[in-house]
Formats: C-alpha cells, structure tokens, sequence
C-alpha cells in the first residue's frame, strides 16, 4: 500500500507524544512499516508542536510536508488553522475545541481569529471537532484529552478497536488504564454523535 | 522481536548489544535521549558527567583500561570535548571507544547549526552516520569492531530527525566482552611531543587504511536503478530522496562519512548521467568529489542552510510543488514561553523592570529573552553568561556594572561557568551573577547534575553546595533568594549590583514540572475587582489571557505559584 501520514499537532506539554507512540503502537502491531517523528527540547515548552505518523508497506522520510497528511488530529483550534496547509486535499480533520492564547495574542500583539472550526469547513476541510478537554475532565483528568482525540480518530481508520485497546495497554501506566480507557471510549463516542 | 525505537533508543541498544560497560555524557537536545535509554540496561554503567570534556576523558580513560565505552553529546557539545578529541585520535583505543554527536540542522533546539563533520575530518577520527533507528543500532554495533580493529576511537553522527524518530528495530542478544588486558604503554599512551611525532604518522596511515575500507563495506552502499540521475547521499537526506525518486533514480548511500571513499564514488560517477550530493549543511561530500575530479552538483541547488525535505528536493529537481490551503487570515506565532509557575519568571520580570543589561546563557531561561519578559542581551554559548560579563564590565567600567548581571542555570553553571566566576573574583570586576537554581538539568529534559544531590539513576549522590562553592572561588557576597517572591529578588538585585565587589544571587525554587513539587490550587480572578488594567500580563504567564477585558485565568495550567498576585494591584487575582 502508498504510505499514509497522519500529523498530530498542539501546543506542548498536551501530551502528544503519548497519542503518537499509542498510534505507532496500533501500527506496528498491524505489521505495517512506521516512522514517527518527534519534538523534543525546547519548543516542547508551551510552543507550537508537530508530531508526524507515517505507515505503509515502506516508509521513507520521516516528515510529513505541505499538501502530504491523509488525517491532522489538532489538539488546538489555532494550531489546526496553522497546520492546515500539510492536510491533502479531502483528508480528515479532528480538532479539539479547546482554545489556547499564545504569547503574542496573550500581550496583545496579535489577535485570536474567530471561528476557526467554521472557516476550516468552508476552505473543504473534512473537520470532525469535539470537546476533547471537557470529555478528559469527565473521563477523570483533563490531561487525557490527548487519548480522548485517539478514540476520535480510531473511528477514521480501518483498524479493530481490540488492537486500539492492546496499545492503550502497552503505553499507558497501569495507574491510569482505566481512566484513559474510559477517554478512548468517550472519543469514540462523540464521533459517532 | 521487532520493536519502534526512537533513533537515540535504538543507539542505545546498539551500546547494550556490543558489550559496553561504561557510559558517560551531558545531556543535550537532540542527543540526551541515548544515555537515558543506556541508563536502563544495569550492564552499562552510565552518568552524567559536569560536561562534555569530562564525559568524552572518562570514556577515554575507560577505553584505555580496557572496556567497552562510550560518550554521547549535541554538536556544540564537541566543541567543548574537542581538546580530549584531538589527542585520544592518536592514542588510539584499547577497548572499542564510541562518541555519539547529535547535529541540529535547522536548529530545533540549538544556537548554531554546526557541522560535526568538520571535526571528525579535522581530528583524523572515523565517523558513520544512520539514515534510521535500525541502521543507529547497526552502526554502533559495527562503530565497535572497528574501533578496535583500526586502533582508533569512532564517531557516530546523529541528527534530530533521525534522533527523535522512531522506526522499526529488530532486537538481538548482549556480547558481553570481557574487559581487555591493561598493559602500560607510554609510547602510545603518553603523549610527549617525541611519542605524539610517531603517532601522528600512524594516524595518517590509519586514515588510510580506514579509506581503503570504505571502497568496500556493508556502510557503503550502492543502488541502481534509473541511471538518468545519481544520488550520493547520506542519514535522512537519503530518505528524503528515495520518497522523491523511488526506483527513478539510482543511490550512492554513505554510512562512512569519514574518510569518504574515492573509487566508489569515482565508479558509481562514471554510471549515472547527472549526478547530485544532496547533504546537509556543509558541502562535505560534494567537496570530497570535487577534490577528487568528480562532477557533481550540490550546494548550488541546496544551499547550506536549514534542513531538507522531500518537498525542496522534488521542487529544486523536478519543479514539482504540493497542492494545498492556507487558513484564510493572520495565523499568530506560537513561540516556547516559560512554563506557568516556572521559577524564572520573577527573576527576568524584575530584571527587566530595573531595566538590566543581562548577559545571558543556555537553558529554559534563554526564553526571558522573548517578550513580554524581554530581559536578555547575549546568549553565546555554555557558561559564556559569566565570562562574558566580565568583558563587558572591563570594557565598559564602573558605572555599567551597576547595572549589568550575567543569569545561568544550575547545571550551565556547573558545565563552565564555575571557571568564568574564578575569574571575576581573581581578575577583579564587581559583577554580580545570578545563579537561576531549579534544581535540575531543565530544557533537555529533567536530568540530574551535582547541584541536585541525585545521581542518573535517581539514587542520592555528592551534592554540590553552591553557596560554598561560590566563596572558595573568592567571592565574598553570596546569598539566596526564593523567585516566588519577587519584591525580595528586586532588593537583593538592587543591593548587590550597589556592591563595591562581586558578588553571586542564587534564585533556588526546583522547576515547576518536577514531580516532587507540590503544586498550590489554581489561583482565582474576582471579576468585580478587576479593572482590566492588563499588569498581570507583564509576567508573560501562559496561564493569564484578557477575555472581555478582565483577567482569565486557565486553571489547567495554573499551579499557584502567585507572581501574578504580587502583579495585581487591585487584588482582583486571589487564592
């Protein structure tokens, strides 16, 4: 099969590196070739933060560029409008409500635009949107809302929910299985909603 | 058993693989993940080292004693190791000796985008370089063999992206290798100038010999396909090329990037039609194939800057550009900022308020130069901070240093900014550094140093004491403030830089995301006292934004540290 990206965005210190390594997990797992690639270091502080998923018979470059990502799962509205242009034409978009102000908006410098989720429909995006944080915060902990968005996007590829399950497993402390369980499970609900 | 491993994981392996026993490096982003995975194996003895000059002589010094060793470092870091570098070259190894040096192309987390290239070629020292996480664990285990083959220690290049990527490793077994034979050797371990002469013609003819190896062997490879267009490539431009070109093209592969083969490249040359480097930063390969009278076109096309992607590649090659949207208005930047609750804070707000010349260093707290903090004049290099104040202070004399501080962390101050404090006290300025002490070794990650009283593996270890550290090195006024309490920092900066002799402020609050730290309830906004006047913002808090106009504050990030209390005049903001 062609290789297919997926890219996981959000501001950091979201929690996106667990969502990658549940997702390279789930993949691997279906025997598939993975690359993911990661952010470490210092714009892991609170700045803007790109993950890239890549499965396919072969994968290459690690990266994903512009015009190359089948599925963005924004954990942000604004960094799912700043990220827009790696989405191919007819790929998939889950954000998560949550807004959070940079530094420049923060000090005024800039201004947080209004309705991105409406905009980012009429550009053709494909947006699926939930509200990942509110949903953590009733699966126990607002800092699940990062496997909230996997339960979103395990509805968006063909893989068994089973498989979904054994990497949540392999990934997460034992300690918090059950509520990150429980998060999957909400995300994959509100995508059927 | 196949498992993803990030880059720097699948390094490690490769070291628990060969058979090494001990390890020895200071973290530094994209490199600090190999000794933190080695660290898990108990049959490697690993630790963080003061800094890299200290890492690279115990890994030296264990070779020579007959082990398996290693040192893992960024790219600048081996500018620091540089001096042990050039000279353990000519010793040679007795057990197999490997330094892992992480570039930064495109400069994700670093202050310049080096070549460690140039060092390998400049010290005489071996160097391979994985295009993935299987080819980090291959190479390294390889790296070994031949260490000890050719008597020399070896270097294995990473980058970021091959660093902190993961892909698909297959595991294998522990050699364990049983320490070699000491056996006193001045000749080749003594180097006086009358031994180092013979040594440095063994190092020519290792070269040699190293180069000979490369024109033939399982690092090098050759493949073909289309021979329109020739590729000789190396790391992740090699993978960026074939996502490009497929079978479209044919692909001189370099996984010995020093020496570089000569008959290989001048045989696969003479096959292909066209033929490109596409590398990295330097010209390197493309000069080597010019030095040797092959055609080659690289760095016209490229340039030396930033890193490459299959998207330049195709579009410099083919002309071929992606579709795709853009957001339909003005997206704002989003820049790393200080953590909420960071300890630095306080201290950059005051500093900036007292409208100081701030000579800066490497860490967390080179973001107080970003605004609204805006409290940073220079960042050059680890511990420069301190050093570098001193040269402004004698440049500039009296008057400036009243108003001049130098700020570095813990760990940075420990790395070298104890010798540029020796200084100022020998050399006489009345500078006044400020020692940001969280207790940890921060941006890279949460390591631990010898100001934390833990070794890598958590356990307790030798605690530096600052304070008596600092008045040994000759300085008389050395005192501590808490950074929660920014009224208590501006009297103490106020008072020491008022001194008639220099003097050190250690800021002590441990980083606001160590486990141990308990964190306070998220602080409130009394929306009837809040006059929107904005001066909680000054802080340049994540967790603060203006909604309506009034104060909001995010209670997910928000771990009630209080500097925006002691911002707020109206009391608007309370427990």
């Amino acid at each position: 099969m062609n290789t297919k990206s997926i890219m996981i965005v959000g501001v950091g210190g979201q929690g996106s590196l667990l969502a990658s390594r549940i997702l390279g997990n789930v993949l691997l797992a279906q025997n598939y070739d993975v690359k993911v690639s990661e952010v470490h270091g210092m714009s892991q502080r609170g700045g803007s933060v790109v993950t890239y998923v890549k499965y396919g018979d072969e994968v290459c470059s690690p990266v994903i560029e512009k015009g190359e990502a089948d599925v963005i799962i924004s954990f942000e509205q604004l960094e799912a409008a700043r990220w827009l242009p790696y989405l191919k034409k007819g790929g998939h978009l889950v954000v998560s409500e949550q807004k959070m102000d940079p530094m420049p908006v923060i000090t005024g410098a800039a201004k947080y635009p209004e309705d991105i989720l409406g905009k980012l429909s009429s550009l053709g995006a494909d947006v699926t949107s939930v509200d990942a944080l509110g949903l953590a915060e009733e699966a126990g902990s607002p800092k699940a809302s990062n496997v909230v968005l996997m339960g979103v996007v395990s509805t968006k590829m063909e893989l068994s929910e089973d498989a979904w399950q054994k990497a949540l497993e392999e990934c997460v402390p034992p300690k918090f299985l059950e509520l990150n369980k429980k998060a999957f499970a909400l995300g994959r609900q509100a995508a059927a909603n | 058993m196949k498992k993803l491993m990030l880059g720097n994981e699948a390094f490690a392996r490769g070291l628990y693989e060969a058979g090494v026993t001990v390890c020895s490096s200071y973290p530094g982003t994209p490199s600090t993940e190999i000794t933190e995975a080695a660290a898990k194996y108990n049959e490697i003895y690993c630790e963080w080292a003061p800094n890299e000059k200290v890492a690279l002589e115990v890994a030296a010094g264990a070779s020579i004693a007959g082990a398996r060793s290693f040192c893992a470092m960024k790219h600048v870091g081996l500018n620091v190791a540089a001096d042990p570098l050039y000279t353990f070259s000519y010793t040679g190894v007795n057990g197999g000796a490997v330094i892992g040096v992480a570039d930064d192309p495109g400069m994700h987390s670093s202050q310049n985008e080096q070549d460690s290239r140039h060092h390998a070629i400049a010290s005489k020292v071996p160097m391979v370089e994985p295009a993935d996480s299987s080819e980090a664990k291959e190479f390294t285990k390889l790296a070994y063999e031949l260490s000890e083959k050719f008597d020399t220690p070896f270097i294995v290049r990473m980058t970021t992206r091959i660093s902190h990527s993961q892909s698909v490793v297959e595991l294998c077994d522990r050699e364990e290798r049983p320490l070699k034979e000491y056996v006193k050797d001045a000749a080749k371990y003594v180097t006086l100038p009358a031994h180092a002469r013979k040594l440095h013609v063994k190092v020519e003819e290792r070269t040699e010999a190293l180069r000979e190896y490369a024109e033939n062997c399982p690092l090098n490879r050759v493949e073909y396909n289309d021979k329109k267009i020739g590729i000789i490539t190396s790391g992740t431009p090699y993978q960026y090329s074939k996502e490009v070109f497929g079978k479209n093209a044919s692909y001189l592969k370099l996984g010995m990037v020093n020496p570089l083969p000569v008959k290989l490249i001048k045989d696969f040359a003479a096959e292909c039609e066209t033929v490109y480097v596409i590398e990295e930063l330097d010209d390197i390969i493309e000069s080597h194939c010019k030095k040797i009278g092959v055609s080659v076109k690289g760095k016209e096309i490229f340039g030396f800057t930033g890193e490459l992607s299959q998207a330049i590649i195709a579009e410099k090659l083919l002309g071929e550009k992606k579709e795709f949207s853009e957001f339909s208005e003005n997206v704002p930047v989003r820049p790393p900022v200080m953590c909420a609750g960071c300890p630095h804070r306080g201290v950059f707000y005051v500093l900036n308020k007292l409208k100081c010349v701030v000579s800066g260093d490497i860490g967390c707290y080179t973001l107080g130069a970003s605004a609204p903090l805006s409290a940073m004049d220079t960042t050059i290099c680890m511990g420069a901070s301190v050093s570098g104040l001193h040269g402004m202070n004698k440049a500039r004399g009296a008057e400036f240093e009243k108003k001049a501080v130098a700020v570095i962390g813990d760990s940075t101050f420990i790395h070298s900014g104890i010798t540029g404090l020796v200084n100022i006290a020998y050399n006489a300025t009345n500078s006044t550094v400020i020692i940001l002490d969280n207790s940890i070794t921060g941006m890279t990650g949460h390591q631990q140093n010898p100001t934390t009283g833990y070794n890598i593996k958590g356990d307790p270890a030798a605690k530096i004491d600052l304070e008596a550290l600092c008045r040994s090195c000759g300085i008389n006024r050395v005192r501590v403030v808490d950074p929660y309490k920014m009224s208590e920092v501006e009297a103490a900066v106020k008072e020491e830089l008022a001194a008639e002799e220099p003097s050190v402020i250690i800021s002590r609050r441990p980083c606001a995301l160590l486990k141990y730290v308990k964190h306070k309830p998220a602080l409130k906004v009394d929306s009837a006292k809040c006059v929107g006047c904005k001066m909680c913002l000054k802080i340049g808090c994540p967790a603060i934004s203006i909604h309506d106009g009034k104060c909001v504050i995010d209670h997910t990030q928000c771990v009630g540290c209080g500097i925006c209390k002691e911002m707020c005049k109206p009391g608007a903001i309370c427990d």
